[in-house]
């Protein structure tokens, strides 16, 4: 987060350098491949419209009006302009460096002060309070949304969330060990970052990737006091607590002198590789630190990707089709490893159109704005349903959320996975 | 500022979600792809033509000025609402109405983006070849009010040479439909190409009918290196001469292909003069191939240092790759570009980029030169830092001279970006005051009030 201030109206905040926005030329192609802007046809749900805002916010001709912080807000982080731009251009991290200005001027009332502060960061809460998993049990959907300040919430979204938000499971934590050995000779010593979606929803999913890490020789070492990744926090505009948690996460890992550090949620996993980039860059010393800490990190599929994998003796026999998490695919560049996981686990790989454009979950978006991500979600399903595939996979809770609640809205005989499972699958034997 | 009821009349033609007055709203449609700001009272987003004719309808009862817009690519500040009033904004009217097979013909609205238009022709097996670089990021709409071109165009043409029949709603809200499917018509005045390249000074085209053409099955493409520009100029010819018609032949200067190499590092001859990309299409596999090699020697016998032809896709990508670099290359070198689009007819392109050189060493700035030799149409590019005061007031110069150049060598201003606000000063250089006159009475009888984009294309008469 390089930044400078040399704005009277934004006098002690950081704000972002001018380097970062200047060589704009402003020629659209960014648009393109913006899934807000592709549903609204609308100039300010486009990057270059949030670019616009934000230089006018910062040269002092906008207020950080309502208006103005509801476009930032829109944005899914799905990171396709930064990609795009053929100058440089990041305009998805300015979107989150205007929520963060928008955040330093006037923290935002969402449910951040009830539960990102009070609950996300709390080692010990946030097995039973995670959220919006924890409220809505708790709470039930149609209090959650009121809670949330979404007062005109339609009958079709109190139903939506419902089927999206999946049954607690029992998490990752009480059932994966802090220590599981490798099977036979130890190759490697891997630390496992537990997310906390991976944790209290995706259990399943962990505990697969522990096991076919151990199955190939990896040591694999779970600590159960990391805390959330801080992706939420930066989403929501609170880089000070993202910032804490980084810490505490770095702290906590760095430890374990792992050969590597390995994540199963694509989101997890570009924060934790972010630590080393913009988290400290103010701070020389933290920042080498943090880099050291980035440079291990790896996503289950790229770290696969990278040593020998045994044979599964028990392959596969389905059609399986590849959804990109955005923070995979562009947060990672890490797209050919999981096709690769598919075809080692003997599925017979289906591409659909676009695998890489945005499904709409975008963390807690469909819930702040669900018609925006309902929209999007229906084109990702259109493309889905072409295939004539039985399992999609995708290494993304929150894309997985969403994608299991476009198999329901369209009514596909599909089911949803990530592609670690099918691998684990493949080595058990365990169909059913 | 609009009044209320203003506002609600238009709301309600086409509802409140379409009509967009916050001022965050107004600051996005402020601007396109050049400098120019001004923001509009209003925007509307229209769904249907009938809503458009309604919109109007308001409009020219009030007097309001009118802005039409597409996805605001354009490069002459022509769709930038310098007199306020309402941008009328087609993005929503996005769809490919009809695919006619037998005629090979396809209806759209005018909002599709011409990318998305293409795609679903060519899943068709059909073609539409008109290829302007901002082709995922302009609408039809636009390159119709702007005839865009594209480096196909050599061998294919420009986008007016597809429209067959467009809806058009006039200044007072009349619809007008003109063309059709019948390919030869001689009853009327061709009112249809007087729309095409008008700016959106005429009128506001809500669909458009355009011809395609079955898609060529096989590309086959060659990269030549010059150690002079007037080789690769000479090559140009020598094909064309040859008797074959490549699908594009695209020009890299010096100045171009060494800043790509600063920034991108695609080990692309630094020491050449010129390079020149080429690439012949067509359906039978032999052909297409004799003529990639026929080009290849007409290349070397023209004086070209090396010629490399693409054997696999992968190859073909790779030679694509420096040219589509220029402008990220370009853009890291300095924050700004003035990006011209002069054209010249094309024996006078080494003459021409001789002086674009000189024009750059008088006033001390980096000019790029690059652009589709095979039809003249060349993109000097102005690289520069508009922070920097004296560089603005060098740059206003050199592009001035630059315009001289073009016109003294029998070429224009805009071979495809427009006239917009931005070339409007320099319109004497090349209309004639008949030419001026002539369209500012066309004007008067499409948009009495003057209405509709007014201040662009062509200075307004006053009276
Ligand atoms: C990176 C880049 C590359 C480019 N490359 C090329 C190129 O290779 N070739 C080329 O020709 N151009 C090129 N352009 C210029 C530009 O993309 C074209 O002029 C394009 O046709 C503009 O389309 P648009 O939808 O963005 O229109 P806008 O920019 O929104 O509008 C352009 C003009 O068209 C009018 N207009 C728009 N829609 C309508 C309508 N429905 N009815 C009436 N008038 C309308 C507007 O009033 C305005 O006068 C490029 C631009 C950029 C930024
Ligand atoms: S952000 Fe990049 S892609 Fe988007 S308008 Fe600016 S320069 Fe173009
Ligand atoms: S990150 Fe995605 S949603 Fe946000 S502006 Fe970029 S492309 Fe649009």
């Amino acid at each position: 987060m390089a930044m400078q201030s040399n704005q009277t109206v934004f006098q002690g905040m950081e704000i972002p350098d001018e380097q970062q926005y200047l060589s704009c030329i402003k020629c659209g192609l960014c648009l393109s491949v913006c899934p807000t802007y592709r549903e609204s046809f609308k100039e300010a749900d486009s990057p270059r419209g949030r670019l616009m805002l934000l230089r006018k916010a910062l040269a002092g001709e906008l207020k950080l009006s309502h208006n103005l912080t509801d476009k930032m807000y829109r944005c899914l982080d799905c990171l396709a302009c930064n990609a795009i731009c053929p100058v440089g251009i990041k305009p998805a991290d300015l979107a989150l460096q205007a929520r963060y200005l928008i955040h330093q001027s006037e923290p935002q009332p969402w449910i951040k002060p009830l539960i990102f502060k009070g609950v996300f960061p709390n080692a010990n809460l946030m097995e039973t309070a995670m959220l919006p998993m924890f409220l809505y049990q708790r709470l039930g959907v149609q209090s959650l949304v009121h809670k949330l300040g979404i007062s005109n919430a339609l009958p079709a979204q109190l139903r939506d969330s419902e089927r999206m938000l999946p049954r607690l499971s029992r998490s990752a934590k009480s059932r994966v060990s802090e220590t599981t050995p490798a099977c036979g000779q130890r190759k490697y010593r891997v630390a496992f970052f537990l997310g906390c979606f991976q944790n209290l929803v995706f259990s399943d999913a962990s505990a697969a990737t522990v096991r076919v890490m151990a199955e190939n020789g990896c040591e694999v070492v779970m600590p159960k006091n990391v805390k959330c990744c801080g992706m939420p926090h930066l989403g929501y505009g609170d880089v000070e607590t993202a910032r804490a948690l980084a810490k505490h996460n770095i702290e906590t890992l760095e430890k374990l002198d792992a050969d590597v550090i390995v994540t199963d949620c694509a989101t997890c996993g570009s924060t934790l590789k972010e630590y080393g980039h913009s988290f400290f860059s103010d701070d020389a010393e933290y920042n080498s630190r943090a880099r050291a800490f980035s440079a291990k990190v790896k996503d289950v599929s790229e770290f696969l990707g990278s040593i020998q994998l045994r044979e599964p003796e028990h392959p596969n026999k389905i059609r399986v089709t590849y959804h990109d998490p955005c923070h995979l695919r562009r947060g990672q560049n890490v797209w050919k490893q999981p096709r690769q996981l598919l075809q080692l686990s003997g599925a017979e790989l289906i591409e659909m159109r676009e695998s890489d454009w945005c499904c709409g979950s975008a963390g807690t978006q469909a819930i702040t704005h669900y018609r925006d991500s309902m929209q999007i979600l229906a084109r990702k399903m259109q493309n889905v349903a072409r295939t004539d595939a039985t399992v999609i996979a995708s290494g993304c809770p929150g894309c997985q959320m969403q994608l299991g609640l476009g198999v329901q809205r369209e009514n596909l005989p599909m089911q949803v996975m990530h592609p670690i499972q099918l691998l684990d699958r493949a080595y058990r034997g365990d169909e059913k | 500022m609009l009044s209320e009821s203003i506002i609600k009349e238009l709301e309600q033609i086409v509802g409140s979600e379409n009509v967009l007055t916050s001022v965050e709203d107004l600051v996005t449609y402020s601007y396109d792809g050049t400098l120019v700001e001004h923001c509009p009272d209003a925007i509307v987003l229209p769904n249907n033509t009938e809503q458009v004719s309604r919109v109007m309808q308001v409009c020219y009862r009030e007097k309001l000025p009118v802005t039409p817009r597409g996805m605001g690519s354009g490069l002459a500040a022509a769709s930038v609402p310098i007199n306020g009033g309402v941008s009328v904004c087609l993005t929503r009217m996005n769809h490919v109405l009809n695919l006619d097979m037998e005629n090979m013909m396809v209806l759209v609205e005018a909002g599709v983006v011409t990318a998305d238009l293409q795609s679903q022709v060519e899943a068709a097996g059909l073609f539409y070849p008109p290829d302007p670089s901002s082709i995922k990021h302009s609408t039809i709409g636009g390159n119709v009010a702007c005839n865009a071109g594209g480096p196909r165009c050599l061998k294919y043409g420009v986008t007016g040479d597809y429209v067959m029949g467009l809806t058009v709603v006039l200044a007072d809200g009349r619809i007008l439909q003109i063309g059709g499917k019948a390919i030869k018509n001689v009853t009327a005045y061709d009112l249809k190409s007087l729309f095409v390249g008008s700016e959106g000074t005429l009128g506001i085209v809500t669909q458009v009918l355009l011809r395609l053409v079955s898609k060529p099955k096989f590309t086959r493409t060659a990269m030549a290196v010059y150690p002079k520009i007037e080789d690769a100029s000479v090559t140009v010819n020598n094909v064309l001469l040859a008797g074959i018609l490549p699908a594009t032949m695209e020009l890299m200067d010096d100045t171009t292909i060494g800043t790509i190499e600063e920034y991108m590092h695609l080990g692309l001859p630094t020491q050449a003069a010129a390079i020149l990309i080429i690439e012949a299409d067509g359906s039978d596999e032999s052909v297409v191939t004799q003529d990639i090699e026929k080009i290849g020697g007409i290349c070397r016998q023209s004086g070209a240092a090396e010629v490399r032809v693409a054997q696999t896709e992968a190859e073909r990508n790779e030679l694509w790759r420096g040219r589509r670099s220029v402008s990220p290359s370009l853009a890291r070198r300095r924050p700004n570009k003035l990006g011209e689009d002069i054209s010249v007819p094309r024996a006078a392109i080494p003459e021409a980029i001789r002086r674009i050189k000189q024009v750059g060493e008088k006033y001390n700035l980096p000019i790029s030169v690059f652009g589709h030799a095979g039809d003249g149409n060349l993109h000097p590019n102005i690289l520069y830092d508009k922070r920097n005061a004296d560089e603005n007031a060098r740059v206003e110069k050199a592009s001035q001279e630059i315009f001289g150049i073009a016109t003294e060598l029998g070429g224009t201003l805009s071979g495809e970006h427009g006239v917009g606000l931005l070339k409007l000063p320099y319109l004497g250089l090349v209309e004639s005051p008949i030419e001026i006159e002539l369209m500012q009475s066309i004007k008067r009888t499409f948009d009495p009030q003057g209405i509709l984009n007014a201040g662009k294309k062509f200075p307004v008469n006053l009276q």
